[in-house]
């Protein structure tokens, strides 16, 4: 049952995963993933390439074609039930019982666990007013927001404070300040000892909270690095600057720059040049920069320049 | 550890049921007591005072056991077909299927939600049938062995189906097109030695024949089969079905992509 060749320290395991579907679809070619315990880490990829797929079979929704899943050391083909109990799940799709009560749902959610309804009512209570749901306890679930949906999934995944915490596109559709509060929350379970796999198409989403990614093309893992030596590949970073003043074009600068509108000009930068040289040389010009921003996003760049090649390769 | 785990799942499953079918009860309980009422006042009262005696009962006194065993079966199949497949059908049959629990709890979690509205719904027809006739328990062991066993029966039928059902429709087609007909063939209003011979030999291949008469002979102590053929016949389907239950469920069929 328990791996013994594995680190303590890792969370999840996945060697050579394979997943044809009964229509030939062949889903996943050979999966190899390692997360290390208390891990922030985004799971990427278009639409298709196999990341839900590979949730699936972590959390024993998918039958696997073959391949070895440990989880927190525990083997998932041999141990199911044991590696199950390490893992919440909030998934992609609502799929709770809209008829049902909200504190039925995480009641009904931690009995399947094995924890009794006097047991779980605690925590249940304690997530329902984390996640702002705590109003709403005896309302029936189909009468919630979507965001209120989306935070009833995570706390109906917490219910049994599991080690792991999966999250398939937890904030689709949640709105900006929201999609905060989620961030916050998350962090914070993650700073108390809960590994998190995400997986989101806000790209700005898994720059701001994982220190790990790994990229899904077409069923394989094209990239697995930490966000930090990705995001230096970049070679370049991109900043749009508000002036004081409007201009009427781009000031000459060692820098390709854009003139957006009379007041809002785009400057790009090599990684290793410091922004003083530029702030400097528009000052000599008469150009006051009243604010400035980091154009958003980093991490789609760079993911469409990984996962574009692939994506043309297939069409062609 | 596990078995506790396990115990606390099933416990969870059957009060998430009987919670579900109170939810609904105009759905699930009023239905059977109004048909089986309307079969009492009908075929029971105005009827069958004309048909006189059968094996020495009146006829409402005949049927009512067979009535009542139709209203408990009935409701034990529906309940776990449109449960199962309803969280089939809205995908939270997933909070399930990724939690540690096992196969067998799971099935039997789901039997004893079928069981349970069954055995409510029987005593509902059984209070109703006392306002038509005199119930006497001739035998009372083999009359609530074979409610339960019926009862474990038609909910395993109804589990199995929800398992491959992709529809709603596919849920409604066996008790329509199967259940329906068996149960009415299967001697609940009238005794097989009113049929041809052809008719009565083919009856013995009819499962529902065995239940029927079983329970007839637990009240009234005459039946058109012996009790213990009966038993083994409902018996031996359980052991199969069940088994069958757990390979799909083990396969994942109609669950797992």
């Amino acid at each position: 049952m328990y791996h013994a060749s594995l680190s303590m320290n890792t969370a999840l395991s996945i060697k050579n995963l394979q997943k044809t579907y009964s229509n030939g679809f062949h889903a996943l070619k050979g999966i190899d993933l390692e997360i290390e315990q208390g891990d922030f880490f985004a799971l990427l990829g278009p639409n298709g390439a196999g990341k839900s797929t590979t949730i699936g079979v972590i959390a024993d929704l998918v039958t696997r074609t073959s391949g070895d899943v440990h989880v927190f050391g525990v083997n998932s083909a041999t141990a199911v039930n044991e590696a199950k109990r390490h893992i919440g799940l909030v998934p992609q799709e609502f799929n709770f019982n809209g008829f049902e009560k909200i504190k039925h749902i995480l009641i009904t959610q931690a009995g399947y666990y094995g924890i009794p309804s006097a047991q779980a009512e605690p925590h249940a209570d304690r997530l329902l007013k984390q996640l702002g749901l705590w109003e709403k306890r005896d309302n029936i679930a189909r009468t919630l927001s979507g965001g209120m949906k989306r935070r009833l999934m995570i706390a109906r995944a917490l219910v049994h404070q599991p080690q792991l915490l999966i999250l398939d596109e937890p904030t689709a559709g949640v709105d900006i300040e929201l999609r905060r509060s989620m961030w916050e929350f998350l962090q914070q379970l993650n700073a108390d000892g809960t590994t998190i796999i995400l997986t989101t198409h806000y790209l700005e989403e898994a720059e701001s909270l994982c220190r790990n990614i790994a990229i899904i093309d077409q069923g394989k893992i094209i990239e697995n690095t930490d966000m930090k030596s990705l995001l230096s590949r970049l070679g370049h970073q991109t900043f749009i600057l508000y002036l004081a003043e409007p201009i009427d074009g781009c000031p000459q600068i060692d820098a390709p720059c854009e003139l957006i509108d009379h007041t809002t000009l785009e400057v790009s930068l090599k990684s290793s040049e410091h922004l003083t040289p530029l702030f400097t040389e528009l000052s000599k010009q008469g150009i006051t920069v009243a604010s400035m921003k980091n154009k958003a996003n980093r991490l789609e760049e760079l993911f469409l320049t990984l996962v574009e090649p692939t994506v043309h390769g297939a069409n062609s | 550890m596990n078995a506790r785990y396990n115990w606390v799942g099933l416990q969870t499953i059957l009060i998430r049921e009987i919670r579900r079918f109170l939810r609904i009860w105009p759905q699930t309980i009023l239905p059977a007591a109004i048909t089986m009422t309307l079969y009492f006042i009908i075929f029971g009262n105005l009827i069958g005072r004309r048909i006189g005696e059968m094996d020495g009962f009146s006829y409402i006194e005949y049927i009512t056991p067979g009535i009542i065993m139709m209203s408990i079966i009935n409701n034990a199949y529906s309940n776990v077909a449109s449960s199962f497949y309803s969280a089939k059908f809205q995908s939270h049959i997933e909070e399930l299927l990724i939690a540690p629990l096992s196969n067998s709890f799971i099935l039997i979690g789901y039997l004893a939600g079928g069981v349970t509205r069954g055995l409510l719904v029987g005593i509902i027809v059984t209070i109703i049938s006392l306002f038509f006739t005199d119930i006497h328990i001739a035998h009372p062991v083999i009359t609530v062995s074979i409610i339960l066993l019926s009862a474990i029966l038609f909910a395993l039928g109804g589990f199995i189906n929800a398992l491959y059902a992709n529809s709603f429709d596919q849920i409604s087609i066996v008790p329509t097109f199967i259940l329906t007909p068996l149960t009415y063939l299967g001697g609940v209003f009238y005794s097989i030695s009113l049929l041809p011979e052809i008719g009565q030999t083919a009856s013995h291949f009819n499962p529902l024949f065995y239940l029927v008469n079983g329970f007839r002979y637990g009240m009234l102590g005459t039946s058109d089969v012996s009790p213990t053929t009966a038993f083994i016949i409902i018996v031996g389907c359980i052991i199969g079905l069940s088994l069958f239950a757990l390979k799909l469920l083990k396969n994942g069929t109609g669950l797992r992509k």
